[in-house]
């Protein structure tokens, strides 16, 4: 078999960086593989894919030593529009990435560019259109489409130039679990029928790694193993559930898929079945009064009706999950909870308990506002406006009036290690978040919505956030997070909340609304089933506590 | 079902195939309308212009965001005749027999002769004004057709390969614009979530600051996509050729501008503004032709120019010819009778053009249903 992509000997310093952020990668990926790279945040992910068609170093400068060789093209011969032939690559936001406005025209965009005739270009269209279930969009404008639809938009917009080898950094990472299937299903059928090559990051392992032919694992300091799947798992330093089961119950080879677990999974099964008949919930903090009641909100923009009178009461003590399709109104509800979003009926009010009156959120003065509920938003940078996290801190202590240092202590136990003096676009995603979140508890609020906070975090990050938000509750503050991420879910929320077009449309304790649905059962609930368990720790103290 | 029924039907009783109509057959057309509103100022000939051009634009218009913007253009040209008779009652030259009030006269110093602040406003001099100002209004109305009938984007698909860059860097800016007013809400609202209100000068850079850094990343991941889409894969070029082709083009459109004002101006002799106008067109075409040899780009479905698009541009240039005619014949009736006052006269060849102009609304294709 004929290699695809060859990385020889390849070490990428950026400008400024003291220390390579890849460091003599030597890396093979045959034709027709499916490889996923995984690694830590700010492992060095992005940078690996970049190189492979030259915007690393072309676009994002630095210094890249060794050779990185695609099909037989040097990129350092060979500018990224170059090799726009035969590779294609699809970023994280596939809304950043479009050209033109609607789906048909950014499907021709490459191939107009690559100079195709017209004849070969229609052709192109139709098939690729055929190929990604994208018939009905063709003439939709790009906004308008969800979050999967895009993300098959951007992988059809590269496809029409049939290029040999496709790089997706994160194709799923911001989407609902149905149209991560959805991407996935047409991921895999590009590389069992077309034969592509396909370099893919991802955080969200449980989703992948099933589908991977071989893993490419980042290890701190820049350096790369790669190998079979199955046996990289075994030692990496990011795991999915299903293999951290596998861990805990010695099966080998260890399962990547729940079909895999299940099948090994019979004996496990049977230890658990030996417990006590009872149904194994999550460690639930018993709530004990309503914080914040709202009653028939009604969110619109213009014609869209994005929340469509919904009745929501939150307790001290209790996490919340609210999950949904993407613009399922999940985000609107959070803002308008919190009072500076669009609220066009509907009533918010926060019980008169612990603030001695009754109050309206959206009445207050902001700056009160956020000690009762904090809001951390979807895009967390929105709230950072200096060019220090040092900087930002100490504003933050001045607005919520707390001693000076306070915010900065938050953020040492949140993400320890951050630079005072570094500004804050430049740290990785997930110390951005432990920023925003630092400045947000600073205020120390009762309520603090969170929208999206696991995008982009890897397990250690989220093991992390969710020990900061197992500690609010139990100083009796209310935490709602908004997520696609069940894994996340099952393991942090003590209640799970579903929307879908604006409507709840279930409410009630994690364990009975994420069983009984199939969308959005964790790994572990799956390959234990009938026995109800949700997380790897459930099943570990309940190994414990029976003797084998 | 019912709905698609009735938009699918008269285009199959007829044959004729729904497609949008080459944007430049549109601008041709509604070109040709705009210089024949500019040669009148006869009320009568400037609604006639106005409500065909209204006519062509309900006919055949789509429900895209630009094609909704005509109504604005119709709201900017009755603001612009309020406009020209209130500034006319305030400081213009007041002239006339027929009293209408005396307004009081204030005196101004000699510097600022021509200028008359009130005085007495009659008939006449209100008329005048209101006519200059129809003028105006149905000129921007014709421009307003063109941008509601053609799509800009597919208008700067069109451009030649020279001026493709440009052309990527407005349609770039339209797509940014939106994003960019998206953004500051955005971050406006996050601002209260660190309890200020964004007030003022102070409040106004907390916002600036990260809507830039946002519209800047933006712009450099679309950069990224594009280049690695292969944006720019440009055929080598010498630099000189490359700095010929730019002093040709840009040349090439000042001649031609200078001939079109020429043209337009009465005061010119033809003759001289025909030569600078063929002269700059030349260069014009000279320069794209070499600028085009460096690209290698395709276009996926071009917009055909088939006989509808030559009958559009062919309408426009009948209507222009038609006001032509009308000025060797008799020029007087292209002018509201002020001095004596007047019914305006409805002379038969301008309007016989306007009225044929307007069949573009039945011999263009039927828009395309969304």
């Amino acid at each position: 078999m004929s290699v695809a992509i060859d990385f020889d000997r390849v070490s990428v310093t950026y400008t400024g960086a003291t220390e390579p952020t890849l460091r003599e990668v030597d890396l093979r990926v045959d034709e027709g593989e499916l490889c996923l790279v995984v690694g830590r945040t700010g492992s060095g992910k992005s940078t690996l894919l970049g190189a492979v068609n030259g915007l690393v170093p072309h676009f994002t400068g630095g210094t890249l030593a060794g050779r990185v060789t695609v099909l037989g093209r040097d990129t350092s011969e060979h500018r990224p529009r170059d090799l726009a032939d035969v590779v294609g690559v699809v970023g994280q936001d596939p809304l950043l990435g479009f050209v033109t406005d609607t789906v048909e025209e950014e499907l021709a965009y490459g191939m107009e560019q690559l100079a195709l005739p017209a004849g070969v270009m229609r052709k192109r269209v139709e098939e690729t259109i055929d190929l990604l279930g994208l018939a009905d969009l063709r003439r939709r404008p790009l906004r308008d489409l969800s979050g999967g639809q895009q993300q098959r938009v951007a992988i059809g917009a590269v496809l029409t130039t049939h290029p040999r080898v496709l790089v997706l950094d994160e194709p799923t990472s911001a989407l609902d679990p149905a149209a991560a299937e959805e991407v996935l299903a047409a991921i895999t059928r590009l590389v069992h029928d077309l034969g592509v090559t396909v370099l893919m990051a991802e955080h969200r392992l449980e989703r992948v790694l099933q589908y991977a032919d071989r893993l490419v694992h980042l290890l701190p300091g820049g350096r790369v193993e790669d190998g079979d799947p199955a046996t990289l798992v075994a030692t990496a330093t990011v795991a999915p559930p299903v293999v951290e089961l596998g861990r805990l119950a010695h099966w080998s080879p260890l399962p990547l898929s729940v079909r895999d677990a299940r099948r090994l999974a019979g004996p496990l099964r049977d230890r658990l079945d030996l417990a006590a008949p009872r149904v194994a919930v999550a460690p639930q903090s018993t709530p004990t009064q309503d914080v914040l009641v709202a009653s028939d909100v009604v969110v619109r923009y213009g014609q869209t009706v994005a929340v469509a009178g919904v009745d929501l009461t939150l307790r001290c003590g209790e996490v919340c999950a609210l999950v949904g399709r993407n613009g399922a109104g999940k985000s609107s509800l959070l803002w308008a909870l919190q009072g500076s979003g669009r609220r066009d009926r509907g009533r918010v009010l926060l019980k008169p308990e612990p603030f001695g009156e009754v109050l309206d959120p959206a009445r207050l003065d902001p700056q009160r506002a956020r000690r009762i509920v904090g809001l951390v938003p979807q895009e967390p940078s929105d709230l950072l406006y200096l060019d220090a996290v040092g900087a930002e801190c100490a504003r933050a202590d001045a607005e919520s009036e707390r001693p000076a240092g306070s915010c900065a202590a938050l953020l040492e136990r949140l993400a320890p290690g951050i630079d005072p003096a570094s500004h804050p676009r430049d740290v990785s995603e997930g110390q951005r978040l432990a920023l925003v979140l630092a400045i947000q508890l600073s205020a120390d609020p009762t309520v603090l919505l969170l929208d999206e906070p696991t995008r982009g975090l890897d397990y250690g990050a989220k093991r992390r956030l969710r020990d900061v938000v197992h500690e609010l509750t139990a100083r009796g503050r209310c935490v709602v997070i908004s997520t696609h991420d069940v894994e996340f879910v099952a393991e942090t929320a003590d209640r799970v909340v579903v929307m879908a077009d604006g409507e709840v449309v279930a409410d009630g304790p994690t364990s009975e609304v994420i069983l009984a649905s199939p969308a959005f059962a964790p790994q572990v609930a799956k390959i234990v089933a009938p026995q109800q368990f949700m997380t790897v720790r459930q099943v570990r103290d309940e190994l414990a506590a029976v003797p084998s | 079902m019912t709905a698609s029924l009735t938009a699918t039907a008269p285009a199959a009783l007829t044959g004729r195939l729904a497609r949008p109509l080459h944007p430049a057959g549109w601008w041709l057309w509604a070109i040709g309308m705009a210089v024949a509103a500019s040669r009148t100022t006869n009320p009568l000939l400037l609604a006639l212009v106005l409500s065909s051009t209204c006519l062509v634009v309900a006919a055949r218009r789509t429900d895209s965001p630009w094609a909704r913007s005509f109504r604005l253009y119709l709201v900017l040209g009755a603001l612009i005749v309020v406009g020209r008779v209130v500034l006319h009652v305030a400081v213009g030259f007041k002239y006339g027999d027929h009293l209408l009030v005396r307004l009081p006269t204030v005196p101004l110093p000699s510097w600022a002769a021509g200028i008359t602040l009130g005085g007495p406003v009659a008939l006449e001099g209100l008329l005048g004004a209101a006519y200059e100002g129809l003028r105006l209004a149905t000129l921007i109305a014709c421009i307003g057709a063109a941008n509601a009938l053609a799509d800009p984007k597919r208008l700067l698909r069109t451009l030649p390969g020279a001026l493709h860059d440009i052309g990527v860097a407005v349609v770039v800016s339209i797509t940014v614009a939106p994003q960019l007013a998206e953004s500051v809400l955005r971050v406006r609202r996050a601002r209260r979530l660190r309890g200020e209100r964004v007030r003022g000068l102070r409040g106004a850079g907390r916002v600036v600051l990260p809507v830039l850094q946002d519209a800047l990343d933006r712009s450099l991941a679309l950069a990224a996509a594009m280049d690695s889409r292969g944006y720019g894969r440009i055929a080598q070029v010498p630099a000189r050729t490359r700095r010929g082709t730019g002093v040709l083009v840009l040349g090439g459109l000042l001649g031609t501008c200078v001939g079109l004002y020429g043209l337009l101006d009465a005061s010119t002799p033809g003759s001289l503004s025909v030569t600078t106008l063929l002269t700059g067109l030349a260069l014009a075409l000279t320069g794209l032709w070499l600028g085009n040899r460096r690209l290698r780009r395709s276009t996926y479905r071009p917009d055909p120019w088939r006989a509808p698009e030559w009958a559009a541009s062919g309408l426009g240039l009948a209507v222009v010819l038609a006001m032509l005619l009308q000025g060797q014949l008799d020029p007087s009736v292209l002018l509201a009778p002020l001095q004596p006052l007047a019914v305006p006269a409805v002379p038969l060849v301008p309007v016989a053009g306007v009225l044929l102009a307007t069949l573009v609304a039945v011999v263009s294709p039927p828009p395309v249903p969304r």
